[in-house]
């Protein structure tokens, strides 16, 4: 077929760097993957038992366009609990399919072609995609390791031009696992409230934060105006495959996106809807427990990887660490595909994660014990194949 | 320190079997003091004894083992309340454990034996003839399903594809 049928906001889309690793990680038996980017606990029953509840009520029908009331108060009620920040259920909350969704209909309400949006990398893959899609322009702002990635005030102000409309921030961060606790936000908010700019902040990780109370940047003076606050089910409730999230902001911004949001998708799942109205109800003691285990997990991982010979920086939150390879002499992707080959572990390039994420693997220790400790000792003995 | 002793016994509960070192770096502390923490729980008899989850029904040719579950009503004693009761209950090796209910009974004992027969000796010789004990009712145990926390038969499996963003 012949391209020219093809946009060309779509074809300037690179393939997804991950998709590439999948495939040939799929070809090999007996692998032990810390590719995956999502929970190993399986959704707690009581909310898998709501879902099956509203099928066997029959409840199959669409919702309304911003999803269910209960479950906006629910998500409004829980927002505040936590985190101390306010949305109306009414006409300042969407229920979308998955973070995902949310991301794409803010930027499609508020990109013009030629509009800048900074993307701090490595960063989660969709955000410069979706921006290339509205015909935005992804800036890219490289963070670095000797700060543990995290974006500093000075980094962004350099970055911000005339034309910047948006900063897409992410705590705790895919892939890094780098958490911005309330002083960081802060000083950040600081820039951002000077040269007038939305936030995109993406929050899908806010529960699971290991050492510090996690910090909406909307809670922060001056910025919730200018915030739009994305979330969801996936990784904090462990609900990835029910594909529900949220997005909140002032009713200003959320009334144009409903209409982008009611023509393209009508509405969320009803029957995940029903799910998460019973995990926000019920659903802390479960997610309590996951933190404990993912910290565990964590510590264990991070001291184990830092002892093999690769460095890695102690990671707030997420269930990720990003540590080093450049010793090895490898490019990241070198790395990967070699580890994979050689002794069956699957971690992801950090490359895949913008350029700054060169020398880097993405681990997720979202894994049994068990396979944590058997793949670092295939690691282990990678490393010394390659001395 | 109270933090770290409950860190501890979670991971412990979890798995027993984890290693010094590999609690050491869980709990972000070194191993002498792990291992002295270790050794003061097993001495103040918190950390009671370190057991496995055997699921006998798989294991062929073992000696059959009945269990039941026993709901005895008793006559507390002034002074003592239930706890003498239970203590001479629970003294005999067929009982697997005591524990004292709220609502229609007293007790709820769990029996172990290799038969029926046996498990009905010891109630009728044994158990009933108690000064204390008013009445017994036996529920034989016929399938485990899930014993602390653990679901018997089920095999754990990873449903999640191998990359994801
Ligand atoms: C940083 C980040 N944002 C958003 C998402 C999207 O999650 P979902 O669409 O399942 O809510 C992910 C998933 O990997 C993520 O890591």
């Amino acid at each position: 077929m012949n391209s020219s049928y093809l946009s060309d906001y779509v074809q300037k889309i690179p393939p997804s760097g991950i998709r590439k690793f999948f495939d040939l990680a799929a070809t090999i038996d007996g692998v032990i993957s810390l590719g995956v980017g999502e929970p190993d606990f399986v959704t707690p029953w009581h909310a898998r038992e709501a879902c099956i509840n509203s099928l066997e009520e029959g409840y199959t029908a669409y919702t309304p366009n911003a999803g269910l009331l209960e479950l906006r108060n629910e998500i409004s009620d829980y927002l505040y609990r936590r985190f101390n920040v306010s949305y109306h259920p009414t006409n300042e909350i969407i229920v979308t399919v998955g973070g995902s969704q949310a991301l794409d209909i803010t930027l499609r309400t508020i990109l013009n072609p030629g509009d800048e949006v900074l993307v701090i990398e490595p960063c989660f893959v969709s955000y410069a995609p979706l921006i290339d899609l509205c015909g935005g322009i992804s800036v890219r702002v490289s963070t670095s390791p000797e700060n543990g990635f995290k974006i500093t005030p000075e980094q962004l102000e350099t970055a911000i031009t005339p034309k910047t409309k948006a900063v897409m921030l992410c705590s705790p961060n895919n892939p890094t696992g780098t958490f911005l606790n309330k002083n960081d936000l802060e000083a950040l908010s600081k820039v951002i409230i000077q040269h007038d700019l939305l936030v995109l902040s993406d929050e899908i990780y806010a529960e699971l934060t290991y050492d510090e109370e996690f910090t909406s940047i909307a809670s922060i003076s001056g910025m919730r105006e200018r915030t739009f606050l994305i979330s969801g089910f996936s990784k904090g409730f462990a609900m990835t495959g029910w594909r529900l999230g949220y997005v909140c902001a002032p009713k200003d911004f959320i009334s144009p996106m409903l209409k982008i949001h009611q023509y393209t998708i009508m509405c969320a799942p009803t029957m995940s809807q029903f799910a998460a109205i019973e995990s926000l109800k019920h659903g802390e003691n479960e997610v309590g427990e996951m933190i404990h285990s993912y910290r565990r997990r964590r510590n264990f991982f991070v001291e184990s990887l830092n002892e093999i010979g690769l460095p890695c920086h102690n990671p707030g939150g997420a269930f990720y660490v990003f540590p080093s390879i450049r010793n090895t002499g490898l490019t990241s992707e070198e790395f990967a595909e070699n580890l994979l080959l050689k002794q069956k572990v699957a971690v992801v390039p950090g490359s895949v994660f913008g350029k700054s994420g060169e020398g880097y693997i993405r681990c997720s220790y979202a894994s049994s014990m068990e396979a944590l400790q058997e793949a670092l000792k295939r690691m282990k003995n990678f490393l010394y194949t390659l001395q | 320190m109270e933090n770290l002793k409950i860190e501890l016994l979670r991971a412990l509960e979890e798995n027993a079997r984890y290693s010094i070192p590999v609690l050491s770096k869980m709990l972000q502390t070194d191993e002498a003091t792990i291992k002295q923490l270790i050794k003061t729980l097993r001495e103040e008899n918190i950390i009671l004894k370190y057991t496995a989850l055997v699921d006998w029904s798989k294991v062929e040719k073992h000696e059959e083992k009945v269990f039941a579950l026993i709901d005895v009503k008793v006559q507390p004693k002034r002074g003592v309340g239930f706890d003498e009761i239970a203590e001479r209950i629970y003294r005999y090796n067929e009982v697997q454990s005591v524990y004292l209910m709220s609502g229609a009974y007293d007790l709820s004992v769990m029996v172990e034996g290799k038969s029926m027969h046996e498990i009905a000796m010891f109630v009728s010789e044994k158990l009933s003839t108690l000064d204390s004990v008013l009445s017994t009712a036996t529920h034989f145990m016929l399938k485990k399903y899930k014993h602390d926390g653990t679901v018997f038969e089920k095999v754990k499996e990873d449903k999640r594809i191998v990359v994801t963003p």
